[in-house]
């Protein structure tokens, strides 16, 4: 089966910033819809052309830990030159992580997201699936 | 959950968690507020959080909570903690991503009703001059090493640059410069982030405000501050941008790592900290030091801009358009300070989020005609509703680390903001009252509704009625930039 049919992302109420839950059966596919989440809270909307292709590699620490600093390479990339992504190749190799993503850049952004937080960061297995939730500062 | 009946009532705004309630609080939670404001704290998470910051490691006292508290991630946003020197811990979770978060007002010899025609242009000036919204870069570019002398020299840097007074340096917390910041403990990554964005607001809930003094209540300290019923005065809401935002996710990463070094067993992994006298501890100073010295600088080159903007307006058709600084507060910002601590001065690491400094009279910090009325505190209300300027009391030195409320403080989450207010709905209904808007997004407007936040009067009436500000004047809101 499509892991992407078994995956997706909703937000939560929260008084002041952006929550996400985020649930997918495999690792790649979780970050993959954190960012897709991320994306959507933000209203990001993408030009049709160029499509535009990027290469992020960071080292495994721990999953939560890297799930954060691809997210925060993702807003980094949205501040500095505009850009968005809706393409994912994202793969795990030994303690490296290598993401190759395509998008390009934004027609228009509502809401600008300022961090990653670590608030009750945890990726949890819960049955076939894994899930995680994510706290942004806005 | 935390239950009302779990907590302890102290008088008619004071409540207390004591340690007991849970076996990891190494302090006290004391909680400012009124029952009525107690009934929509415990709705969300605030109490929770300010239960966990009281595990934090070197705590004294107790941990203050303040009547404007929400919900935040980590450490709630309206908490104060005070860790004590050498080795209690600093926290950038407690202190926050927007580091030096704060509110600068400026006052004017502008009467309202002498210039409600050009009001709308004024609006229009303050929008085009001070960059506002989503991924707006400034006028400014500075090159790295223009950046770091930033860091170090904070509003002097902007003094130097034609952007400052010495009156402004004057009329700002620490004079706008907290000796001790450290660049080279600033990734480059941050300083990447912070180079195009000095001299621009930002979105979210930052904005510049042209409000209207609607009420004084301490004629006084109104006096000394240059407050007049019915004159127009200019508050500017916002921080370090994402050059602050940077720091602290290196730094909250890298306490990942530090607080298994040191030990420290910690609820949430947001309140992440290292001893004050460690390596780590002393990078992450340094560092937030210089973040906090861009805000001043930030807000410094906003001023110099809607000044522009007053004078590009108001120059010729009335005798005298200037703005002179009242007084320029941080509000997310880790300081150390000496407090009376059981009985004997103690040197201590106050961490703020969403709370203000409020040093009461005598201080010697403070410029000296405001040493006799104490610290300028200034609140800002949402849009639509009332903002305030308060002043430090003896009072809130004993009891609340020298602190005070910083806001309205959040109610509604965004997400239920905007399904409740059409921000277009909202633009039209708040020009009906008189109240120019002008806003990046319909959307990010909706998500700032007056109706999401809390009564910023009850607020204020609440830690007036505790003791920890006095009341000075009530400002009404007539335009409004917002990212």
């Amino acid at each position: 089966m499509n892991p992407q049919s078994l995956s997706g992302y909703r937000e939560l109420p929260h008084t002041a910033d952006w929550e996400l839950e985020v649930w997918a059966p495999d690792l790649a596919t979780l970050f993959e819809q954190a960012a897709r989440g991320m994306y959507q809270l933000c209203e990001a909307i993408l030009v049709s052309h160029p499509r535009i292709t990027r290469g992020i590699e960071l080292i495994i620490i721990e999953p939560e830990i890297l799930l954060i600093d691809f997210l925060t390479e993702l807003i980094f990339l949205t501040e500095s030159e505009g850009l968005a992504f809706d393409e994912f190749n994202l793969k795990f190799e030994g303690n490296r992580f290598i993401a190759h993503i395509t998008g390009a850049k934004l027609e228009s952004l509502s809401k600008e997201i300022k961090a990653v937080t670590y608030h009750n960061i945890n990726i949890r297995e819960t049955g076939s699936e894994l899930k995680a939730n994510i706290v942004f500062d806005v | 959950m935390v239950r009302l009946q779990d907590l302890k009532q102290i008088n008619r705004f004071e409540w207390e968690i004591p340690k007991s309630y849970r076996e990891d609080m190494r302090v006290p939670v004391r909680i400012f507020a009124t029952h009525q404001l107690l009934e929509q704290i415990k709705d969300d998470k605030s109490l929770e959080q300010a239960i966990n910051a009281a595990t934090l490691p070197g705590l004294v006292d107790r941990v203050v909570v303040m009547p404007d508290v929400h919900q935040g991630y980590g450490f709630p946003i309206g908490g104060v903690a005070a860790t004590q020197l050498p080795h209690g811990v600093i926290s950038p979770g407690a202190i926050g991503y927007d580091i030096n978060c704060g509110v600068r007002l400026l006052a004017s010899q502008i009467e309202f009703e002498a210039v409600k025609k050009d009001l709308s242009d004024l609006a229009d000036s303050l929008n085009r001059l001070c960059p506002s919204g989503v991924g707006k870069k400034g006028h400014l570019r500075l090159k790295i090493g223009e950046l770091e002398r930033v860091c170090k020299d904070g509003s002097r840097w902007a003094l130097k640059h034609g952007y400052a007074t010495e009156a402004d340096l004057r009329r700002t917390e620490e004079q706008g410069r907290l000796e001790g910041a450290d660049p080279t403990k600033i990734s480059k990554r941050a300083k990447e982030r912070g180079r195009p964005q000095l001299g621009t607001l930002g979105a979210g809930n930052h904005f510049i405000e042209i409000d209207i003094v609607d009420q004084i209540f301490h004629q006084e300290a109104a006096q000394v501050m240059g407050l007049i019923e019915g004159y127009l005065v200019l508050m500017i809401h916002c921080g370090s941008r994402g050059f602050g935002h940077q720091i602290c996710t290196d730094y909250v990463r890298e306490f990942q790592a530090a607080v298994k070094r040191y030990s420290i067993q910690l609820p949430d992994r947001e309140l992440v900290c290292a001893p004050l006298d460690s390596p780590e501890g002393q990078a992450y100073l340094g560092a937030m030091r210089g973040a906090a010295n861009y805000a001043f600088a930030n807000r410094q080159v906003l001023a110099h801009f809607a000044r522009q903007a007053f004078e590009e307006t108001l120059a010729g058709k009335i005798p005298n358009w200037h703005l002179h600084q009242v007084y320029d507060i941080a509000h997310n910002m880790g300081k150390i300070e000496t407090h009376e601590v059981n009985g004997k001065p103690t040197e201590v690491c106050v961490h703020r989020k969403g709370a203000t400094r409020a040093f009461g009279p005598g201080f010697q910090g403070l410029p000296p005609e405001y040493r006799s009325i104490g610290q300028p505190v200034l609140v800002p209300g949402s849009m639509g509703t009332a903002s305030w300027v308060l002043v430090g009391t003896a009072e809130s030195m004993k009891r609340s680390f020298g602190s005070t409320c910083h806001g309205a403080g959040r109610t509604m989450s965004r997400r239920k903001a905007k399904k409740t207010v059409w921000g277009e709905d909202l633009r039209k209904e708040l020009q009906a009252q008189g109240i120019h808007i002008r806003a990046g997004s319909m959307a990010g407007l909706a998500e700032e509704a007056p109706q999401a936040y809390k009564d910023v009067d009850a607020v204020v009436e609440t830690v007036a009625g505790a003791g920890i500000a006095r009341k000075v004047a009530r400002l009404r809101p007539v335009a409004v930039i917002k990212g």
